[in-house]
């Protein structure tokens, strides 16, 4: 498997391959404040998008109060419930009830430093801007392990959830968490292989590499891998947020409020502000994993533009796009039942997602052999007969079970 | 296709691509300079209660507690008195001396309407009256009892608009005893004072009849329906 990895030199940011000087930690500083301020805003404006859009689609006004056009809804909402009475159940436990909101919170920020949200990636650059005559991603962190990371803190905010409902020491948020952790297991396996295509494409783990790797529409992995990672992908990272119709973590009308029910003033508010964030971030992670991040579509290079700030127009486009789609799912979908949300998981995303990684794999391995077009072919095929075999065999032990519980009467 | 039809309904109700709102822009009536429309009652809705008077100006309560004894949230205080002989308050021998309601009870069931044998509790349609206190809650003589132009006294705290005071609650004319079930029988109520004798309540709608109540879009978008609701009788 020569050169599958070649484009993965691993450089990281080059601000900090010289000297580490007083203004490299400066400019360092400077992209933490302005990416925590950034998204912080961008929750607040998310939440109210979100209630105008859902609004409108519900033939409504919506939020008009506060401020012009309601902007300052969220702010509002904010100030009030952190003046509310914080509230903690007698059986709740007092450590881990405190903790778990911020478990939720936390990793939220922590995925957007590995995301690069502008740059000049125009005519093959790799998104290297200058500040201060220091040479910089406009990125706050650009980890050689970069997916990885952003896997692992999504799987860090599903312990904030579990651990929310299990503290609590109430039973509709102990039901909430356990359905959150069993869907947030389930659906992280279909993420974690249509990203795994996308690192096959890109040949990095780099979340700068990945982009760099985007060069052209034609190598946008939306189209490079095959549009079905990325319907993957967009399906089970709805179901990572619990957004709706996968917010069965929070159904209202079973669970009352599901794992936040016994959460009140700042906790509350901050689980509230985790969710929105988080859908912030998985959509800026769809943009940079699927859509090219900052590039321009169509190698468009508009001209008086400085082209660090093209690739910042370019990423939120692409940004408010997944926003709004999530907003348009929550608007049309119902919710799915328990057991149509597992079905889905196991038995259709994880072996489609698992399949087409098999296929994608074998054109690759077969073109980086040197094999000839026929050999990648028949390999292909033989992988997709190989993935259709497999899925049949699931098939099959799945309706054998299903007989063997109907005949011991478990099943009616 | 079929899954993805549904989007295409919610992208549709959005005003901008050609859907429409039903909720209206509403301020609660204090914010100068606002935009700021309300939407047109129901003929029948039950809004705060009113006392009223004949059109010779004496009031037409009695102070026979029928309405506080019919009341199921028993939120109305009455006392009766003898009328003064020189100054009667009502026609006849008693009058209500004391009249209460406290508006943190009343479900505005209006069966006090109902009870009244002498049409002298009605209700208006206003139930924009948010109180501060639990001493405003509780109306009384001065407050219930409709001023020498038979409207409605407003109290700093009601919002009203023009218009708004201009007609009691349909419902006392529908449940009246000479309403029968077409609500289109003989006028069998007393006049009141600024109003003279009431109408009765127009025919109800052709889209009632097909089934199920009006829908307020429907008539504001069919003119044959709407001219229903204006009470041309």
């Amino acid at each position: 498997v020569s050169g599958l990895f070649a484009q993965a030199s691993a450089t990281g940011d080059p601000l900090y391959q010289g000297d580490i000087d007083l203004a490299v930690v400066g400019i360092t500083i400077l992209k933490v404040v302005v990416c925590f301020a950034f998204l912080l805003i961008a929750t607040m404006l998310m939440v109210w998008f979100e209630r105008k859009v859902i609004a409108g689609m519900q033939n409504r006004i919506g939020p008009n109060k506060a401020g012009p056009f309601g902007i300052l809804q969220t702010l509002a909402d904010g100030i009030k419930s952190f003046f509310k009475e914080p509230i903690r159940p007698e059986r709740a436990d007092p450590v881990v009830f405190r903790l778990a909101p911020y478990l939720a919170f936390v990793p939220a920020f922590l995925i957007f430093t590995v995301i690069p949200v502008g740059g000049d990636f125009s005519n093959g650059n790799a998104g290297v801007v200058s500040i201060f005559g220091h040479d910089t991603y406009l990125q706050v962190a650009d980890p050689p392990v970069g997916i990885l990371f952003v896997l692992a803190c999504s799987s860090i905010a599903v312990y904030g959830i579990m651990l929310a409902g299990w503290s609590s020491g109430s039973k509709y948020p102990l039901l909430g968490s356990v359905r959150a952790s069993a869907q947030m297991v389930s659906y992280e396996a279909a993420l974690g292989l249509s990203v795994a295509t996308v690192l096959l494409v890109a040949g990095t783990l780099s979340t700068n590499g990945i982009v760099v790797a985007q060069d052209t529409m034609r190598n946008w992995n939306i189209v490079a891998t095959g549009i079905l990672p990325f319907v993957v992908f967009v399906i089970a990272a709805t179901a990572e947020l619990n957004r709706p119709p996968f917010d069965l973590v929070e159904a209202e009308q079973e669970l009352v409020g599901g794992f936040n029910t016994e959460y009140s003033s700042i906790g509350f508010a901050l689980f509230y502000l985790a969710e929105f964030m988080n859908t912030v971030t998985m959509s800026a992670v769809i943009v940079t994993l699927f859509l090219g991040g900052p590039q321009a579509p169509f190698g468009l290079d508009v001209p008086v533009i400085p082209g660090w700030l093209q690739g910042m127009i370019w990423f939120f486009l692409k940004l408010f796009l997944f926003l709004f789609m999530y907003v348009w799912f929550r608007a049309t979908l119902p919710r799915f039942r328990y057991d149509q949300l597992m079905d889905l998981g196991w038995k259709v995303m994880i072996p489609v997602a698992f399949g087409w990684f098999l296929f994608l794999t074998t054109l690759r391995v077969t073109r980086d052999l040197d094999w000839s077009r026929m050999g990648q072919l028949s390999a292909g095929i033989a992988a997709i007969a190989v993935a259709i075999a497999g899925y049949a065999i699931l098939m099959i032990a799945l309706r054998v079970s299903t007989r063997q519980r109907q005949q011991q009467g478990s099943l009616h | 296709m079929g899954y993805l039809q549904g989007f295409l309904v919610t992208l549709r109700q959005i005003k901008k691509l050609g859907g429409k709102h039903v909720t209206t822009e509403y301020s609660g009536g204090y914010e100068r300079g606002r935009h700021d429309e309300k939407i047109a009652k129901p003929e029948r809705l039950h809004g705060r209660h009113v006392l009223n008077k004949y059109e010779d100006g004496m009031e037409k309560c009695i102070g026979c507690e029928l309405c506080a004894g019919v009341c199921p949230a028993k939120c109305i205080y009455v006392r009766g008195a003898d009328n003064p002989p020189d100054d009667p308050v009502s026609p006849g021998e008693r009058y209500g001396y004391v009249y209460e309601i406290n508006y943190l009870r009343c479900i505005h069931c209006d069966l006090c309407v109902e009870a009244c044998p002498t049409e002298a509790i009605t209700e208006s349609k206003l139930f924009e009256f948010s109180f501060t206190s639990r001493r405003d809650a509780i109306y009384g003589k001065s407050e219930l009892v409709v001023g020498d132009d038979g409207k409605p006294k407003q109290l700093p705290w009601e919002d009203w608009r023009e218009g708004d005071d201009a007609d009691t609650s349909g419902w006392m004319r529908a449940t009246s005893p000479a309403g029968d079930a077409d609500f289109e029988g003989v006028l069998a109520w007393s006049g009141e004072l600024g109003y003279g004798v009431r109408p009765p309540e127009p025919p109800q709608p052709e889209v009632d009849k097909a089934g199920g109540a009006p829908d307020p879009l429907l008539i504001e978008k069919t003119p044959e329906a709407s001219g229903h609701t204006g009470g041309h009788h």
